[in-house]
């Protein structure tokens, strides 16, 4: 109410300003976004990495990997504990296929896309008809399950992983020659950017169509939702198919610059840092989740020293958030207000009389006289 | 108004549903014709709203037979049955709350859009078109149920009658052939349930057949051509509202005192 | 006929007082200041149209809604910063519009919840109100282990009912008792009203069927847009051609030929028929 007030005008000042406004204060962020890892900014200066280095990853990764995770979470509702498995599935498919097969990154994109999405069906199929509670465990067991595949089998390289991983190729862009090489990581950021500005067109147009009315109302009230006439199991496989195809381009594009890679880059802590960076963005809501991402990744790099407390300050963070700002930093209008008004107006949230779960009464235990 | 009976649109045959002990439901015989307002009356917990659940794909009947259109509908998935042209509203509203009234309606239309995923995403010219049909379609029903200014507010800061009201334009937005309302005057006054009879005929009129729930005797008996009764799972009556008025079961059963009718 | 025609000044000052309260919805001001008091003993309506503010004028005396001015007085107390389930203790409950039962519970476990604020000696005469409340509702007590989200809507009322009577109030809040039950019990329930209060029970009571409430209650406050509009003892509001136009819609016997509704004339004429 009070709390979520203070965002709300900014929000709608922003979508009462005229298109072509809102275009160029756009294109002049995309611009920023372009000459940042060729500014020396103190205050952002990360003291023992290079700060172009930390834009690609973490920052860059985070962020694309937290609109992915923001399909399944803040649009359809659903939690997953076990999205790394996504980015290991695209991390993996970049460094078998190109290790072994050595098919040229831009192959290799599509085609990690493809398979982490199937990975998606694949855990989504028989999962998506669970709600809440148990959907959230299976998705960790899947998350491990993944991790501990990749440790164990051994032709994908065991617990050692597979290296080396080869480059994107060079090529001529406008005259330019991009070198995608370990010295300069300004290509890759470039390459993330893009990926990054597509996702969001995509995502985006995709909240805006029955599609995303569609995930809107599910998440809602699911029963009501197919009793509209939303096939509600298929669009939650959507959802989760969506959301794993962006974590596996998340998963191609860093690994494409890493060399190396093992089942520890993607351990279970990652999926909670990148939950928790959707949470504290605000579930739902782009630039919010964009956000979030970027301080959950920044943060311990410019703050090296507390770089090995950050599972805990993040916890802190979280806590506190929790306490001030459930809705997330910018949060979406629509879910501040499910958080922040959890009593509907007018009788909507029980059961009722009308979609009940089938339940047998119990026998009559205490036979009053 | 005189019943013309239309051809059968929806039938149940024997159709029982059992709730472990409890039989909601006892070998039921229903029926629904194109173009009339059928009423379902009884005490409460007699199985009415069952039967919307049995009909709509909530609940697979135990036994019994249920065809639409000609069709079987038994075992349909609830969307499906939608699709096919039945649509409801819901005893305890089931709006989506924080959607606005207007995207709510939206989320009816959609039903029988066809914009695919790749299609959304690229915004092809499909979407761009269903989007705007299903926009204006929706703010016509608004207009329709005589609300066309809350259509930017959020459902659940509507005030009770008009979120009835918007649940009937997002039921008529799926274009169903079949109405079914629960309750739909609950919550309303006096004034406020004649204004809604008249809407109902105005639904009617405007070539949808409807099934409706109430238990405010003056609307039921004002605006049905037929009414079933209803009680312990079990059909006790069926005929013009006169004959309904007068029967001693359903007085028994039902309306108590003959002068609250 | 109605029991209470007492006027309400009975000297004391009153069990609950409202005094210029406001209450928001982010920026909609959904009560504009309003006053009003009901004394110990009494039965009070408040009636008004769709989104006049019932629901929120009960929630924000219950505590569910905050104020954000004015003042609440129960026992001359005041309590605007008391949070609900004190206020529970203190002896007032509700029975929510849209029912709010807990779905996933039992119809007794439901029961046992509205005598949660009851402790210690309060909680002796409990059997007792169990009993009264399966009397009262039969069906209760044949579907005492049915989990209350598979009940049909009634037998919910029903519930929401009954599970206020188990904390056994000072007074009982109740919104819209009579919808979704059918007629034989609508006329039971406002006998019940009559009743518990007979017993004991100070009843504020918001009610769609004006013409019931206004036969029930002592007094009356009519609700506009979070105004209150109107006042006075119910059986004067029930002669009163403005109150009957607007909210008995002409349903209440007698001659309605002042045109509540534009536009129809077919149902309003057939009376007979239809309403009372
Ligand atoms: N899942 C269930 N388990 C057990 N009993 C159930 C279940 N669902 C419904 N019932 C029971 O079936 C009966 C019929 O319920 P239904 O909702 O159809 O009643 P109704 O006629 O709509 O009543 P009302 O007028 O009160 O809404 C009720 O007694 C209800 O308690
Ligand atoms: N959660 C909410 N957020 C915003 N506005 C709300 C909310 N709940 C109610 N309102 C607004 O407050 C006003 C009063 O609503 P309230 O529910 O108290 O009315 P009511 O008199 O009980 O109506 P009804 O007879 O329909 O139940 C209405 O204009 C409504 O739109
Ligand atoms: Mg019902
Ligand atoms: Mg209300």
């Amino acid at each position: 109410m009070a709390r979520f007030e203070v965002i709300a005008p900014v929000a709608e000042r922003w979508d009462r300003l005229p298109r072509a406004v809102r275009a160029v204060a756009l294109l002049a962020l995309l611009v920023l976004l372009v000459i940042l890892p060729h500014l020396k900014i103190p205050v952002l200066n990360t003291p023992d990495s290079d700060f172009a280095t930390v834009l690609f990853y973490p920052v860059g990764i985070y962020v694309l990997v937290a609109l992915g995770l923001n399909v399944v979470v803040g649009e359809a509702g659903l939690l997953d504990l076990g999205y790394v498995a996504f980015f290991a599935v695209g991390g993996y498919s970049m460094g078998l296929l190109g290790n072994r097969v050595h098919w040229p990154f831009f192959l290799i994109l599509p085609v990690g896309i493809a398979l982490s999405m199937l990975a998606g069906v694949i855990l989504g199929g028989p999962t998506l008809r669970l709600r809440g509670d148990y959907l959230a465990i299976v998705t960790l067991g899947f998350g491990e399950i993944v991790h501990l595949v990749a440790r164990n089998t051994d032709s994908i390289g065991g617990p050692r992983g597979v290296s080396p991983i080869p480059h994107p190729p060079n090529f001529n862009l406008f005259g330019y020659h991009v070198r995608f090489g370990i010295l300069d990581p300004k290509p890759y950021y470039y390459l993330l950017l893009a990926m990054i500005v597509l996702t969001i067109v995509v995502v985006s147009n995709l909240k805006r169509s029955r599609v995303g009315r569609a995930w809107t109302a599910i998440r809602e009230d699911e029963d009501a939702a197919e009793l509209m006439g939303v096939p509600t199991f298929r669009f939650k496989l959507w959802a989760f198919a969506i959301g794993a195809g962006i974590g596996g381009a998340a998963g191609v594009m860093y690994t494409s610059k890493v060399i190396s890679i093992s089942p520890d880059n993607f351990i279970f802590q990652l999926s909670i840092l990148f939950l928790a960076a959707v949470v504290l963005g605000g579930s739902g809501n782009i630039p919010g989740v964009i956000l979030g991402a970027a301080v959950v990744a920044y943060l311990p790099e410019r703050f090296r020293s507390f770089a090995q407390y950050r599972i805990m300050v993040f916890g802190a963070a979280l806590v506190v958030m929790m306490i001030f700002r459930p809705q997330g930093l910018l949060p979406s209008r629509r879910r501040a207000k499910e958080l922040l008004e959890p009593e509907p107006g007018g009788g909507m949230g029980t059961l009722g009389g009308e979609t009940g779960v089938e339940m047998a009464p119990r026998p009559e235990a205490e036979s009053a006289p | 108004m005189p019943p013309s009976p239309g051809p059968r649109l929806l039938e149940l045959r024997a159709v029982t549903m059992q709730f472990g002990g409890v039989t909601a439901l006892g070998e039921v015989d229903l029926h629904v014709d194109q173009g009339e307002i059928a009423g379902l009356i009884g005490p409460n917990g007699a199985g009415k709203t069952t039967v919307f659940n049995v009909v709509t794909g909530v609940f697979h009947p135990t036994a019994g037979e249920i065809e639409f259109d000609g069709k079987s509908i038994v075992g349909k998935k609830r969307y499906q049955v939608t699709q096919a042209g039945v649509a409801r509203t819901f005893q305890n509203i089931r709006l989506f709350p924080d959607m606005t009234a207007l995207e709510n309606v939206m989320v009816g239309a959609d039903a029988h859009h066809g914009t695919s995923v790749p299609g959304a995403m690229l915004r092809l010219p499909r979407h761009r078109s269903e989007e705007r049909h299903g926009r204006a379609r929706a703010a016509e029903l608004l207009e329709l149920m005589g609300i066309p200014h809350r259509a930017e507010e959020t459902a659940r800061n509507l005030p009770y009658g008009d979120q009835r009201r918007v649940e009937i334009a997002r039921a008529l937005a799926t274009d169903p052939k079949l109405l079914l309302l629960d309750e739909p005057a609950a919550g309303f006054n006096p004034r406020e349930k004649r204004s809604l009879s008249d809407l109902i005929r105005k639904v009617r009129d405007s070539g949808y057949t409807i099934l409706l729930i109430e238990h405010d005797m003056g609307l039921v008996m004002n605006i049905c051509d037929r009414i079933s009764v209803l009680d312990f799972g079990r059909k006790i009556a069926e005929g013009v509202p006169a004959e309904i008025q007068a029967d001693e079961r359903v007085i028994n059963a039902y309306l108590g005192v003959v002068a609250d009718a | 006929m109605p029991d209470g025609a007492q006027p309400g000044q009975s000297g004391a000052s009153p069990l609950l007082e409202l005094d210029n309260v406001q209450v928001h919805y982010g920026k909609v001001e959904a009560l504009k200041g309003i006053s009003f008091n009901v004394n110990e003993g009494e039965i009070v309506t408040l009636i008004g149209a769709n989104g006049a503010g019932k629901t929120t004028t009960l929630k924000t005396i219950s505590g569910v809604r905050p104020l954000t001015r004015g003042h609440i007085r129960f026992q001359g107390q005041d309590i605007g910063a008391v949070p609900p389930h004190r206020r529970v203790e203190m002896g007032i409950s509700q029975a929510p519009e849209g029912r709010g039962i807990f779905p996933g519970m039992t119809v007794r476990e439901n029961l046992d919840m509205g005598a949660y604020a009851r402790r210690g000696k309060a909680r002796a005469g409990l059997a007792e109100e169990l009993a009264a409340v399966y009397v009262l509702f039969p069906r209760l007590q044949e579907r005492a282990s049915q989990m209350a989200g598979t009940l049909s809507g009634g037998e919910q009322q029903m519930l929401a009912i009954g599970r206020a009577l188990m904390s056994k109030p000072k007074v009982l809040l109740l919104d819209e008792p009579s919808m979704g039950l059918a007629p034989k019990l609508v006329a039971q329930i406002f006998s019940i009203i009559t009743e518990i209060n007979k017993q004991g029970t100070t009843v504020l009571l918001v009610e769609q069927n004006a013409a019931q409430a206004l036969q029930r209650a002592s007094r009356a406050y009519v609700l506009e847009v979070g105004k209150v509009v109107m006042a006075g003892p119910a059986a004067d509001l029930l002669d009163n051609q403005a109150v009957r136009a607007a909210y008995l819609g002409g349903d209440i016997a007698g001659d309605d030929g002042n045109g509540a509704t534009s536009g129809h004339s077919g149902s309003g004429g057939s009376g007979g028929s239809g309403g009372s």
